[in-house]
């Protein structure tokens, strides 16, 4: 069995992976990938723990994972890559030409691990749902996850599923929002504050567990919990506090690196200060 | 020129809840989702018969298509039925990410297409979708012309593996492609075969195009008519190899001009064989509330627009 000393292992190696990739292709995502690392790592290693041999699209008899926020993509291929799913050299391929990681997660390409595109927000709940109702049609009892970020919940269709998944009761399925309070324009609350979303998703039938998503002991146990209030009528969902851009500190809290590249030199200073704990690629 | 019979008016949104109702007995991945118009998309009789597999999402389209996407990946074959215009322009975007281009095994079949939806009225009568679908890469497209192509094209998409959108009406209209003539999808069907000019209709246009043949033979114009019932893939070898025979082209459709099948055609047509073409379809206007064959008189939709092209593209050749 992993432990949480592993598990961090992981994570500082996906956000060393995270900064690389993202200065390689001076492009895409950095701050959100390295807020939720310690979730991706946790929910791969300790909790899913596919097996990337049997990978399949229909996942029948398996935990599935869906990520709606497409632009933490970094974060999901290093996870992807150092679980097995594909080679991790294959990640300096990152948003280039030809290349199967696609600056957004997509099908197309045929990478293993990857079910559905995203990248236009606010889609992945629904897609979740769709597949928790195909697991319970063929009597998998196997979880869905899906991984949504805060500003995406300004998108009406996620309260349209939000909606449908208590009335349904689609009681297989976890949801998880990367609560880092910030948006490309700026914090949450300055672009379009969304009140007490904790409240909101009782109020909506959802069972709501708080989580900091940034230790790893807390993630895993509150992970653990998520699983044992499933099949209980209600669907789960974890009201998940990051910091966006954690383990860089002139990265972290600040909207200003959601989707701008670090440069060599920015790259070189985040990397003193995430040590190189399995090996890069 | 072959006579079709009317074999009994019938809406063709009946072909496809008839023909739900049998894929529901026949194959048990096939699961509908509906957004709140069951007896109106006439999926009440599979919703009876397989409460199972029958859901309901509510006055929620985007998240009825998302929900499809997701049932896929599980093996099953989603229906989502609602009107076409919710089925399309409303959720664009869902079908472009979920669906077409993480190429999905979701059937997007929608009613109430085109003017004939009548009263409703302009924000109901789609005339865009043919145009905004076909645009899609994965996408198939299909717009059947009567009650039994409506539900020989609904079973055969069951079998096709990939995203389907199927389009289909709301008015009863006549009946008369043989309950079992084979749906064969991406291949155009020939109905009476001429030598003088090419007449490619889909959707309900197929039986005012064939009333407009009658009326051409009688002024000694032999009109060649042609169902495309598959507006993507385009049957391309059949639409050339008449046009070769005849050198002149007519499209008609219940549908706007731009982005249309006859938008398909002139494309193909200006790149392998270009010949005089006139559409029979509405010109960049919104549609009205009022009677569908009221409506279709307005938009110059009727069979005299048809036999009025089919003369004007006579003289152009």
């Amino acid at each position: 069995m992993i432990s949480i000393e592993d598990l961090e292992k992981q994570a500082t190696q996906v956000r060393r992976d995270i900064v690389r990739m993202v200065n390689g292709a001076s492009s895409g995502h950095p701050g959100g990938p390295l807020g939720s690392a310690d979730f991706l790592v946790a929910l791969y290693f300790k909790i899913m723990k596919p097996d990337p041999a049997k990978f399949t699209m229909d996942g029948v008899g398996e935990d599935l994972f869906f990520l709606s926020n497409g632009h933490l993509s970094a974060g999901w291929y290093s996870v992807l890559a150092r679980y097995g799913y594909f080679d991790i050299h294959e990640l300096a391929t990152f948003r280039k030409l030809g290349a199967r990681l696609q600056g957004h997660p997509a099908t197309a390409e045929g990478l293993p691990g990857i079910r559905m595109s995203s990248g236009s927000l606010g889609q992945g709940l629904s897609v979740a749902i769709g597949a928790a109702m195909a697991k319970k049609m063929n009597n998998d009892e196997h979880l869905v996850y899906c991984l949504m970020g805060d500003g995406e919940l300004q998108e009406g269709q996620n309260w349209e599923a939000l909606m449908f998944a208590a009335g349904h009761k689609v009681d297989n399925l976890i949801a998880v929002i990367d609560f880092n309070g910030v948006q490309i324009d700026g914090p949450n609350e300055k672009v379009m504050p969304m009140g007490d979303l904790e409240a909101k998703f009782e109020a909506f039938g959802w069972k709501a567990l708080p989580m900091f998503g940034n230790d790893m002991n807390e993630v895993v146990n509150t992970l653990k919990k998520a699983q044992w209030y499933t099949g209980q009528g209600q669907p789960v969902i974890i009201l998940m506090t990051t910091h966006m851009g954690y383990g860089v500190d002139f990265m972290m809290d600040n909207h200003e690196w959601h989707g701008v590249f670090p440069n060599d030199e920015q790259t070189k200073k985040a990397l003193e200060q995430l040590n190189e704990t399995i090996g890069d690629y | 020129m072959k006579n079709f019979i009317n074999l009994g008016s019938k809406d063709t949104r009946s072909g496809f809840g008839e023909a739900l109702l049998e894929l529901g007995k026949q194959n048990p991945n096939v699961v509908a989702l509906c957004a709140d118009l069951t007896g109106s998309m006439k999926m009440d009789a599979f919703a009876k018969e397989f409460p199972d597999r029958f859901i309901q999402v509510g006055i929620a389209e985007a998240n009825m298509i998302g929900i499809a996407a997701g049932l896929t990946i599980g093996g099953k074959i989603p229906y989502t039925g609602t009107f076409a215009n919710f089925s399309t322009g409303r959720v664009y975007d869902q079908i472009r990410q979920s669906v077409a281009y993480s190429n999905k095994n979701v059937k997007i079949c929608a009613s109430h297409a085109g003017l004939t939806l009548g009263e409703d009225g302009a924000t109901h009568q789609m005339l865009e979708d043919l145009g905004m679908m076909k645009m899609l890469p994965n996408m198939t497209v299909i717009n059947p012309c009567d009650f039994s192509q409506t539900k020989a094209a609904t079973i055969a998409i069951a079998n096709h593996n990939g995203p389907v959108y199927l389009r289909f009406g709301r008015p009863k209209w006549p009946n008369f492609i043989p309950a079992d003539q084979p749906f064969l999808i991406g291949k155009a069907l020939m109905l009476s075969e001429g030598t003088d000019v090419s007449i490619f209709a889909t959707g309900h246009m197929v039986w005012n195009a064939l009333q407009a043949c009658k009326i051409l033979e009688e002024q000694g114009i032999s009109a060649e008519i042609i169902n495309i019932h598959t507006i993507k893939p385009l049957d391309g070898g059949a639409v050339l190899a008449s046009v070769a025979k005849t050198g002149c082209v007519v499209s008609t459709e219940e549908h706007m001009r731009n982005g249309g099948l006859g938008d398909s055609i002139a494309q193909l047509l200006a790149m392998k064989h270009p010949a005089p073409m006139e559409m029979v379809a509405v010109n960049d206007h919104f549609g009205e509330s009022g009677k569908p064959e009221d409506l279709l008189k307005k938009f110059g939709l009727d069979v005299p627009d048809i036999v009025a092209a089919a003369l004007k593209v006579l003289k152009r050749k």
